[in-house]
């Protein structure tokens, strides 16, 4: 190992690291993607006719929810092959997708959640007494309100995704960190590629949360963002503002 | 899981089945408890560890999110703009990679030991989310109505006093709930630590997964049931913190 950082290490390790880039921003996508479908699931399960399935699928949101992603992640990694009967052996990508896309659909959910709830309740009774279908008053009157007001905060999701992707270096996915971990043990120098994962991660993220902020207060003027906050903050929901932006109304 | 409660017939059990070296598979093929009981002694080792870093990184997390929360708040510039600078550096890059940082970083660049990779897990997970609380704690504090730091300068209140007496404790309230939220996110963060070597739980896990893959699934579900339980005081918490914190607060 280098006794100290070094400018030649550093120069010689960025494009190693680099290579892996492309790797992380697609699972990024790929995960985010895999959330935002599961993410519905979520919501139809909390739909249920039946009270017990309710509570069920309530209690095992809440399990994915409070327990580690990389435990997850290794419990599909490792475990699901092994199950008898249902288990297959999957890509370390695909594991991937699956764990930390489960893990987020349940944040994702509870966005999509106080989306719905945020819709007037005359829009309920409008599209009853206009003899919709479940499916048309579900197409055409609640999503369209209920979910582009929430795009903000599925930004600020996104962005935390980003930087939770590099769990999946752990199972063998060559993003960044992984790679920065292969050029470390291949010529004994750890701490400048990690920097460089490091300055890649902000550079992106930082511009992006910036984005996003911008994106709140346009979407604020455009849509009646005071009902939707004073009615997401009545059922404040676990990890709701990671952000931390949503506090000043 | 699926194991459990799953009825094989003694035919139908895979030819792996039968290497089970850690626990036995009873004639009817439904894993026993006592494989479970087997289990957990061996990840209860490593609860120690999980708790003390939890505990650990939580107090340093509190401590950071406070000063730079009141830092963010105030009118002194140069305090203002370094407590900005630290909690945009923390939030934007991930913890994962910080965790490594630290731990070839903190010997290398600053020449001390710290004695043990205990530190470096508990300074890297308490300062990544004291920057994601120094937000909550700016947020909280400004979100007090303006109304009463008028009413506390009416009634010829230091700064120092508005503070104390009249902001924070309406502030500290409105934390509640997002402070409970984020001490089950560093909860979870703690798993971590094993990726650097220490012996926490999910670690005694993986060494078990190790030495006999076929008891992976029923190992991890334990794991995960440990982590659960773990943070159940704090759901439980995080959801009377959130009716605890609307009480005797003028917010906006």
């Amino acid at each position: 190992m280098s006794s100290n950082f070094q400018w030649d290490t550093f120069a010689e390790a960025f494009p190693y690291v680099l290579q892996g880039l492309g790797m992380t921003v697609g699972l990024t996508f790929a995960c985010f993607g895999f959330a935002l479908i599961f993410g519905f699931i979520w919501i139809l399960l909390r739909r249920l006719p039946l009270k017990s399935l309710v509570w069920i699928s309530t209690w095992v949101m809440e399990f994915i929810r409070s327990t580690p992603p990389l435990v997850q992640l290794f419990f599909i990694y490792y475990a699901w092959p092994v199950i008898p009967v249902v288990g297959v052996t999957l890509e370390p990508f695909t594991c991937a997708v699956l764990g930390i896309g489960i893990h987020y659909s349940t944040y994702i959910g509870e966005i999509y959640r106080s989306g719905i709830d945020s819709v007037d309740k005359g829009q309920w009774e409008a599209s009853t007494a206009l003899n919709f279908s479940t499916i048309d008053k579900w197409k055409r009157i609640i999503i369209p309100q209920a979910i582009p007001p929430t795009i903000p905060m599925l930004g600020n999701y996104f962005i935390i995704m980003f930087k939770e992707v590099p769990l999946a270096s752990t199972i063998g996915v060559g993003g960044i960190l992984f790679m920065a971990n292969s050029y470390g043990s291949l010529h004994f120098a750890y701490l400048e590629p990690l920097t460089i994962v490091g300055i890649i991660f902000f550079i992106l993220s930082y511009p992006s949360s910036i984005l996003i902020k911008k994106l709140e207060v346009k979407m604020n003027t455009r849509f009646d963002k005071n009902a939707i906050l004073s009615k997401s903050k009545k059922k404040s929901i676990q990890g709701m503002n990671l952000e931390g932006s949503d506090h000043i109304v | 899981m699926f194991f459990i409660g799953t009825d094989f017939q003694s035919d139908d059990v895979p030819i792996f089945l039968n290497h089970f070296s850690f626990y036995n598979i009873q004639k009817k093929g439904m894993i026993n408890i006592s494989a479970i009981i087997e289990i957990i002694p061996q990840l209860l080792r490593g609860l120690g560890i999980t708790v003390t870093v939890l505990l650990a990184s939580a107090i340093i997390a509190y401590i950071v999110a406070f000063v730079a929360g009141l830092s963010r708040v105030s009118k002194n510039v140069i305090l203002n703009k370094v407590a900005g600078i630290y909690v945009e550096i923390f939030r934007g890059t991930s913890l994962i990679v910080q965790l490594f940082w630290l731990y070839y970083a903190i010997p290398m660049l600053f020449g001390i030991q710290l004695g043990s990779n205990w530190w470096t897990g508990v300074i890297a997970i308490g300062l990544n989310y004291g920057a994601y609380l120094t937000e909550v704690v700016r947020g909280s504090i400004l979100a007090v109505d303006k109304g009463q730091t008028e009413a506390a300068i009416a009634l010829n209140m230091s700064s120092f006093q508005k503070m104390r007496l009249i902001i924070l404790p309406q502030a500290v309230r409105m934390m509640l709930p997002e402070v409970g939220n984020y001490t089950i996110q560093m909860m979870k963060a703690t798993s971590l630590v094993s990726l650097i070597g220490m012996r926490d739980i999910l670690y005694y896990g993986d060494i078990m997964r190790s030495t006999n893959l076929s008891q992976a699934p029923l190992v991890y579900v334990v794991v995960l049931f440990t982590y659960f339980i773990l943070a159940l005081p704090f759901i439980w918490l995080t959801r009377k913190g959130e009716s605890l914190s609307k009480k005797g607060v003028v917010s906006q």
